[in-house]
């Protein structure tokens, strides 16, 4: 494989882990302040994506889009927690899997509901669509490069907001101990909300952002909700820095394991089983780099305790 | 004598009113199909396009239920339509690894069933029965035509791709077995892949002058969005299930161009497809998928069957549905001994309609096309 | 009697009444929903050992769940296809006879719950839900992407498999075989609860350094129940397996680890019936729903979530009140 083609392969697993940041990040801010798992962290970008494509169909213009996207995911999670998800702060693990459980069998099927059941069309802007050459002879999409970009720049502002600004130190305080910044007098339950919306308006961002390259279709979240687990176990749950080196390591196993495997294996197995059983052991390679993970760390790369 | 004269006579309206339940016995269908969850549209389609050529049939009782895509759950729902419903034929199957599970139960029961999509080997071969018929195509069909066309279309060095699960698998081997280039790249992705940034770069690094992939739903609308947007200049083919009506929509302009195989299109120029066309627009406001299609031919060609025997007498219902007396959509059909299409295979191309993205058929791809499973049929 | 034993008597009996009353009536389809409601009732029944008893909350359990139906469809399409499963070192015939099979099933599930346990049980927490979560995807994936037993596909057993002395190809005689197990495992289990085993892996579920300093090991304790909650679920496979004369890869889906959970919490967890009670209303609801609209997930849906913000201790609970610590 040439060195062109390996460069441009880290770059796509480069891509796809900033992608699951914007997702994991919401999901272990989530967990970190609220101890809530949300299975359905999935279901709000899904809706980032399904309004992402309602406004620009009906206006054709993708900033739009993207700012409907931010907005309804924000608005939907802000909802659910004042809803929903407030009941479940203090129940046990068990029975916030299965609320938000339900939660995403009534987004599903509210939005094939609301929208039908056939994908929606979303596409690139036409500024940002085609490929641009990169120093060394790289033919890229601009997209994606667009994409690395926006999702390391959502990376420092969140890292930013939780470092200096009044929120952050409330939101680490919040981690650190609940009973205490209550007692400080901070509006926690007013926290605990604008927390939820943060994290559902990234995944919103995520949803619209890939939609344009993927396909805007009803149970679009649950891959990447699972995979965006996996980031942040192995990152260590409650740590933003361990859900950015964990999505990007998820992004290039995923990626590169895809690449590699199949012509590792065919060196030592007959060609045409070589490519079934690579693309096997591919298909799981980033669960057994969770396994592996964890049982060096049992509580993630950069986790507490 | 007068006894006789009696049974004569008793003989004479027996065989009168068998006669009149030929013509007008009730079949009560039961469809199994997909409605909701992700690949519902399918179903929809199927069903839509049933009902539409069943309306207004008093003779045609029609139960449907949703399968959810889940084999089991269909498995299930056979054993309640034969046991609680008592239906005396069964449809509405999209999927394969479904089809494996229900057909057989279906007919080990002794029921009809008849296929409307998906069409796997092993029940076109050994594991043929006479109760079931396939309306739609063998799952091979689509890419045999396809690597024909290819071959005799000046097309020399293709890569292929495909979801690593049977049908994908089973799809590439089709299209490998009629074409005579060379094949320099074959990837089979993770199923339900959404990001196929890592394949399109090894699609740029060979040197093949076509691509050839099946990705059925959501995975083909992310691989064609993407691929338009890499800027790789390469020919792309497949086969009808990626670049459908349903699915069109949603990938947009970045399809244009597009060869795929089809055995429907909704140019073809007969009087039965301009009427079903014509029809399903009108019924249900969207233009029909070929998913559309094969459910309204499997309802026409149940409606034939109907019209010429009774579903009591198996033989003869089996015979009936052999003859496939009806006006397909797709023009000439018939069926082969192993109950499969013998049918026109189309190469269509993705043009836009004013503003509408669609397909227009630009040749034939395999006239007369026939499975290679048959010969291990034994019925 | 307590209320919740007089509750566990009456759930007992609705399954076989149910299926008796069908049969008087004629009515197979509502013997196969009692059939099915039984097998994950046993599937349920399997992971509430860990859960409510070992406090391990396992969202992986539909690996034993699928490695018992494979067991089933690799040894019965062996036999159907007669062909040996292995020739060296030494011969393996495929069988159709349930009892092998089952005891295969458990085998070969209590073994994937001994490695996979040995390593999940190193963590904690969240950190336990997402481990197992892994490891059944692992085994959906592989399932999915291994074309020798049919892949995505699946495997189709013609005939169901064969039990001594019964047709099992008659509904009601088939469900008899999955209630008397279901019945042998609840009464274990029962006993286990009760039995020292069962009361120190309560303890170490409440306070495992107190169990410590009485010089057991609470590692030990919870691998052996994990064990023992993967044998049940994986036997419980194989039935499902043979109630549909199918298995395909879906069964190793992270869906059906969901599933069983929603029965286990339905019902109740820490309940010796609450997966009784909790497959017996999903299947009802599932049944009832479906007829009612296309888009039935979302009442499935709001009525989970009612269940759990306002019938806390599941169904069980809500009835009986709380008597078993839910933590």
């Amino acid at each position: 494989m040439s060195m062109i083609l390996l460069i441009e392969q880290v770059l796509n697993g480069l891509q796809f882990g900033v992608m699951l940041f914007l997702m994991a990040a919401g999901l272990t801010l989530i967990f970190g302040v609220m101890g809530l798992i949300n299975l359905a962290h999935g279901s709000l970008y899904m809706v980032g994506a399904f309004a992402a494509a309602a406004v620009a169909g009906w206006t054709g213009s993708f900033a739009l889009a993207l700012v409907a996207a931010l907005a309804a995911a924000a608005a939907a999670g802000a909802l659910i927690e004042l809803l929903v998800i407030r009941r479940l702060y203090d129940r046990d693990h068990l029975d916030q899997v299965l609320a938000t459980f339900a939660l995403i069998l009534i987004f599903s099927e509210g939005t094939r509901w609301l929208f039908g059941s056939f994908p929606l069309f979303l596409d690139v802007p036409a500024a940002l669509a085609g490929p641009i050459m990169l120093p060394g002879g790289i033919l890229y999409p601009l997209y994606r490069l667009v994409i690395i970009g926006v999702g390391l720049l959502v990376a420092a502002g969140v890292f930013w907001l939780i470092a200096k600004t009044r929120i952050g130190i409330q939101i680490r305080a919040g981690e650190a101990d609940r009973e205490m910044i209550a007692a400080l007098g901070i509006d926690i339950s007013r926290l605990y909300t604008m927390v939820f919306a943060l994290g559902a308006a990234l995944a919103g961002l995520a949803g619209a952002l890939v939609g344009a390259i993927q396909s805007v279709q009803v149970g679009m979240g649950e891959p990447v909700l699972i995979l965006a687990f996996v980031v942040i176990v192995i990152g260590g749950i409650g740590s933003i820095k361990g859900a950015l080196v964990g999505s990007i390591l998820v992004g290039l196993t995923d990626t590169l394991g895809g690449v590699l495997l199949p012509p590792l294996f065919g060196t030592f197995m007959q060609a045409s089983s070589a490519t079934s059983v690579g693309s096997a052991v591919a298909s799981m390679s980033i669960y057994i780099l969770m396994v592996g993970v964890l049982l060096f760390k049992p509580s993630g790369l950069f986790g507490g305790k | 004598m007068k006894l006789r004269t009696l049974i004569a006579a008793a003989s004479i309206a027996a065989l009168g009113a068998g006669m009149a339940y030929a013509d007008g016995g009730k079949v009560k269908v039961g469809m199994i199909t997909t409605l909701s969850g992700g690949g519902a549209g399918l179903g929809i389609d199927v069903r839509d396009g049933f009902v539409l050529a069943a309306k207004g049939n008093e003779n045609l009782e029609l139960v449907i239920e949703d399968d959810q895509r889940k084999p089991d759950v269909a498995v299930q729902l056979t054993d309640k339509l034969i046991q609680s419903e008592k239906v005396d034929v069964l449809t509405g199957i999209i999927w394969s690894n479904l089809a494996m599970a229900v057909v057989p139960a279906a007919t080990a029961q002794g029921k009809f069933y008849l296929s409307p999509n998906a069409g796997p080997s092993a029940l076109a071969g050994k594991g043929c029965s006479p109760l079931y018929f396939n309306v739609a195509w063998q799952n091979d069909a689509f890419y045999e035509a396809g690597g024909l066309w290819a071959s005799e279309n000046g097309i020399e060095k293709v890569f292929l791709m495909a979801p690593n699960y049977p049908a994908g698998t089973d799809g590439m081997t089709g299209f490998k077995r009629t074409f005579k280039g060379e094949v320099v790249g074959e990837v089979y992705t993770k199923l339900g892949q959404t990001d196929y940034a890592a394949e399109i770069a090894q699609i740029r690094a060979s040197d093949a002058d076509t691509v050839y992939f099946f990705l059925p739903g959501g995975m083909g609308i992310s691989f064609m969005k993407q691929f338009a947007g890499s800027g790789v200049d390469k020919n792309v083919m497949g086969p009808a299930f990626s670049f459908d009506q349903g699915i069109l929509g949603a990938i947009g302009d970045a399809a244009l161009g597009v060869k795929n195989t089809s055995h429907w299109s909704k140019d073809i120029d007969n009087a039965a497809n301009k009427k079903f066309v014509a029809d399903f627009q009108a019924e249900y406001g969207r233009l029909p998928s070929l998913y559309a299609a094969q459910g309204y031919d499997t309802a026409l060609l149940l409606q034939s069957a109907m019209g010429k025997a009774d579903v009591a007498d198996a033989a003869a219902f089996q015979a009936a549905l052999e003859e496939a007396d009806f006006a397909s959509v797709r023009g000439d059909f018939a069926f082969a001994p192993n109950h499969h299409p013998i049918q026109d295979i189309y190469m269509r191309e993705v043009i836009k309609e004013g503003d509408v993205v669609t397909n227009k058929i630009v040749g034939v791809a395999s006239s007369d096309h026939q499975d290679v499973y048959g010969a291990d049929c034994k019925m | 009697m307590t209320r919740e034993t007089l509750l566990n008597i009456v759930l007992f009996a609705i399954l076989p009444a149910t299926a008796l009353v069908a049969f008087a009536l004629d009515e197979p389809f509502i013997i196969t929903l009692a059939t099915k409601a039984a097998i994950l009732a046993l599937a349920g029944v399997g992971l509430n050992i860990a859960l409510g008893l070992g406090g391990l909350v396992s969202l992986g359990h539909a690996a034993f769940f699928g490695l018992g139906g494979y067991a089933m469809g690799i040894l019965a399409s062996h036999a159907q296809s007669y062909t040996p499963l292995m020739e060296t070192p030494f011969l393996i015939e495929g069988t159709k006879s349930m009892l092998v099979i089952w005891g295969v099933a458990i085998v070969t599930s209590a073994l994937a719950a001994l490695a996979i346990g040995a390593l999940s049980l190193r963590t904690t927490g969240v950190y336990f839900i997402m481990i197992t979560l892994a490891f059944g995807q692992m085994l959906y994936y592989f399932a999915i992407s291994w074309p020798a037993y049919g892949g995505e596909d699946g495997l189709s057993i013609y005939v169901r498999n064969e039990f001594p002395g019964l047709n099992t190809l008659d509904p009601i005689q088939f469900f008899a075989i999955a209630f008397g197990i279901l019945a042998i495992v609840l009464f274990g289990a029962g006993r286990l609860a009760k039995a020292r085993f069962g009361l120190a892996l309560s303890a170490a579920r409440q306070n495992a350094e107190r169990v410590e300093t009485v010089g057991l090991t609470p590692f030990r304790l919870r691998l052996v129940a994990f064990v023992i909650s993967g044998a049940v679920t994986g036997l419980a496979g194989a039935l499902f397996a043979d109630l549909n004369r199918f298995v395909s890869p879906t069964m190793f889906s992270w869906h059906t680890s969901g599933e069983i959970m929603v029965f286990v919490i339905l019902g109740g967890v820490g309940r010796l019936f609450g997966p009784v009670a909790g497959a017996a209303l999903y299947i009802l609801l599932e049944h009832t729903l479906g007829g009612l609209s296309e888009f039935w997930h979302v009442y499935l849906g709001l009525l989970l979530l009612l269940v759990v913000l306002f019938a806390r201790g599941g169904l069980i609970g809500t009835i009986a009140g709380r008597e078993v610590a839910h933590d």
